[in-house]
């Protein structure tokens, strides 16, 4: 179909269906690709509201659907609440600051005072984001420089794997009594730039989330196809050009796959290292609603499950786009 | 015309768990500057080995490969090679693939604007100018290995080593690429080592055909002038005598394996006996052996110390 307007694959049904092409075809893939989606959705929110209502727990009725959408309405309105109080805040001090100049032209106006409310739910979303980006960043950082050398050099594979091995099934729960001792000794600044429990969170996320990446890294780097290879050695290619010019461009799908991996490690070993290393993100929302133990904290917690779900979703598809967008191999299946 | 490439009791073992395989032995072989030689044989008789050897990808265990003047030990651009499967660089494009082999082998005698000419130049050769910004992947296998071939141009090499270049391909587009290939050869008139399983390639493109007896220790066992008139009609031989005689040759060699198997698990002192008298079969080898000798004699040392 030569068309001037590319529209998505997803959308076509839709437009063929307005223009009357086919409709019974049409509706045929709406509904696989909707409607399917949907019905399960709605039998799984069924089931949810059917089973909730016969479990009474210790801090009252386990919270169907309905209360989870009240909770969630809840927290933004209290986000925006805190945001208001944070906002009249401020104003009071220019209010206070103005009213004195006008009494005395000369007076030096009073610093501004930070406000110190507590953070919100969304704020605590913007958090965890940003730890586990920089967690992630970090880990890649080390990850496929290191995953490189060791693909590229047999014996020094051979002295990392052992320790690659040993600590890739360590649980960040086990990390963190460890991590949270040591930064507690060595970041001793008076000023510091970051909370300490920020760099606690985000050494426990890296510790965790290098291994896929640098084992796909390392077997990307080793895999490169004998073809290549002896084209690189009838070209008489340097060592450099030889690693810049075949084995990194031929290990890029597989560093990619690595990359994905280690983003939905991270994401998942954030939660627990916020919580037990009490980072103001969703994970000590979810301690801290536990720990409150009121008449709502299960619907908030849920919400927080919910929530958690969604942007590790969202992740995966923005690394998925991004390793579409770089992968040369069209033979992979990147789904 | 000169001898470009001499191959001098050329032999190769390979360390196995069941004990040393001896894949050749006792290949003797001159080119001659220009010319176009194929190897043939059956599966698995060492042809891309010897190829393997001329490149410089393997090492022969005795004998050795002289190239104008200098012994070969490594691969590099002056025998540039076009392998069975393309080996395209899948993340870049036909145009940037020439590139990269030109680039490297004339960095610093080209300038940028003489390259571009240069890779434009050889792609054009093969057919390949409306193709040039394709990636591998959006491409047909054929304009694959035409691409390949156009690479191996592009480096200007003193021997041209094809290893069944046209073999992963369907018949018509083998016949394009074999009409493509003997265009290019009238033009450039590169000396050129081609293996191929199809005996029809081998008498329409060849001056010579190399025939290799069956692995393991395999040698040269025939080796056949083809003195056809270039340029060469496929559709005219057909009918020709001569051709169809030719081809004749080749596969009575290749189907009547007899006259090899004889040779089989004998003492060395046989082996060497048959293969020499083989060789000397072989047109205008008698003399050859004389001058060869000194350069085994030498070589050999080299070798085996």
């Amino acid at each position: 179909m030569a068309a001037s307007l590319q529209i998505p694959v997803w959308l076509e049904p839709y437009m063929r269906l307005l223009r009357g092409d086919r409709p019974g075809a049409q509706l045929a893939i709406i509904t696989r690709q909707l409607g399917l989606p949907l019905l399960g959705i709605a039998l799984f929110l069924f089931f949810w509201q059917v089973g909730a209502g016969h479990v009474k727990t210790s801090l009252g009725q386990l919270p169907g659907p309905a209360a989870v959408w009240d909770q969630a309405v809840n927290l933004k309105a209290e986000h925006d609440a805190e945001r208001e109080r944070a906002v009249a805040f401020y104003q009071r001090q220019h209010d206070r600051n103005a009213k004195r100049l006008e009494a005395d032209p000369t007076a030096k106006p009073m610093p501004i005072r930070a406000y110190t409310g507590k953070p919100t739910f969304i704020d605590q979303i913007f958090t965890s984001l940003k730890t586990v980006m920089s967690g992630f960043a970090l880990a890649t950082l080390i990850a496929v420089p290191l995953g490189i050398a060791i693909g590229l050099s047999a014996p020094l594979y051979g002295a990392v794997n052992p320790l690659i091995q040993i600590f890739k099934p360590v649980s960040p729960l086990a990390w963190l009594p460890l991590v949270t001792i040591v930064v507690a000794a060595v970041y001793t600044s008076q000023d510091p730039m970051f909370a300490k429990s920020y760099v606690v969170s985000v050494l426990t996320v890296m510790l965790c989330s290098l291994w896929p990446t640098l084992i796909n890294t390392a077997v990307g780097v080793t895999s490169v196809s004998s073809d290549l290879n002896n084209v690189s050695k009838v070209l008489r290619l340097s060592w450099l050009g030889h690693v810049r010019k075949i084995v990194l461009p031929a290990s890029v799908p597989m560093i990619f796959t690595g990359l994905r991996l280690s983003l939905g490690t991270a994401w998942m070993v954030l939660i627990a290292a916020e919580m037990l290393a009490q980072n103001p993100g969703l994970g000590k929302f979810v301690w801290d609603e536990f720990q409150n133990g009121s008449s709502q904290s299960l619907g908030r917690i849920m919400v927080a499950v919910l929530v958690i779900g969604l942007i590790g979703y969202i992740l995966d598809r923005l690394m998925l786009g991004l390793q579409r967008k770089v992968s040369w191999d069209k033979n992979v299946a990147v789904r | 015309m000169k001898t470009l490439l001499e191959l001098t009791q050329v032999g190769i073992e390979f360390k196995t768990d069941k004990g040393p395989f001896v894949a050749l032995q006792n290949v003797n072989l001159k080119i001659q500057e220009g010319e176009y030689v194929s190897l043939i044989g059956h599966s698995g008789c060492g042809k891309s080995t010897v190829l393997n050897i001329v490149a410089g990808l393997l090492q022969a265990t005795t004998g050795g490969v002289v190239l104008d003047g200098r012994e070969v030990n490594e691969p590099g651009p002056e025998r540039a090679v076009v392998f069975q499967n393309h080996s395209l660089l899948p993340w870049l494009t036909a145009y940037e693939n020439v590139e990269l082999a030109v680039k490297q082998v004339f960095r610093g005698k080209k300038s940028r604007a003489e390259m571009k000419e240069w890779i434009e130049h050889n792609l054009h050769l093969v057919h390949m100018d409306h193709a040039m910004h394709k990636r591998p992947d959006e491409i047909s296998g054929g304009m694959k290995q035409r691409v390949g071939i156009a690479r191996a141009l592009a480096m200007q090499p003193k021997v041209l080593l094809m290893d069944e270049p046209f073999g992963a391909l369907d018949a018509l587009t083998r016949a394009h690429l074999q009409d493509s290939l003997m265009e290019i050869q009238r033009e450039l008139n590169n000396t050129v080592i081609m293996i191929t399983h199809d005996v029809d390639e081998a008498v329409l493109l060849s001056d010579r055909i190399v025939m290799m007896t069956n692995g393991p220790a395999a040698t040269i066992g025939e080796i056949l002038d083809i003195d056809l008139e270039r340029p060469r009609n496929r559709l005219e031989l057909a009918d020709d005598a001569h051709y169809n005689h030719l081809r004749h040759e080749v596969l009575r060699f290749l189907y009547e394996k007899q006259r090899k198997v004889e040779d089989f698990p004998q003492a060395p002192s046989a082996k060497s006996d048959a293969a020499k008298s083989a060789a000397a079969k072989s047109a205008g080898a008698s003399s050859d052996q004389q001058e060869s000798a000194a350069v085994v004699t030498s070589l050999h040392k080299k070798h085996v110390a």
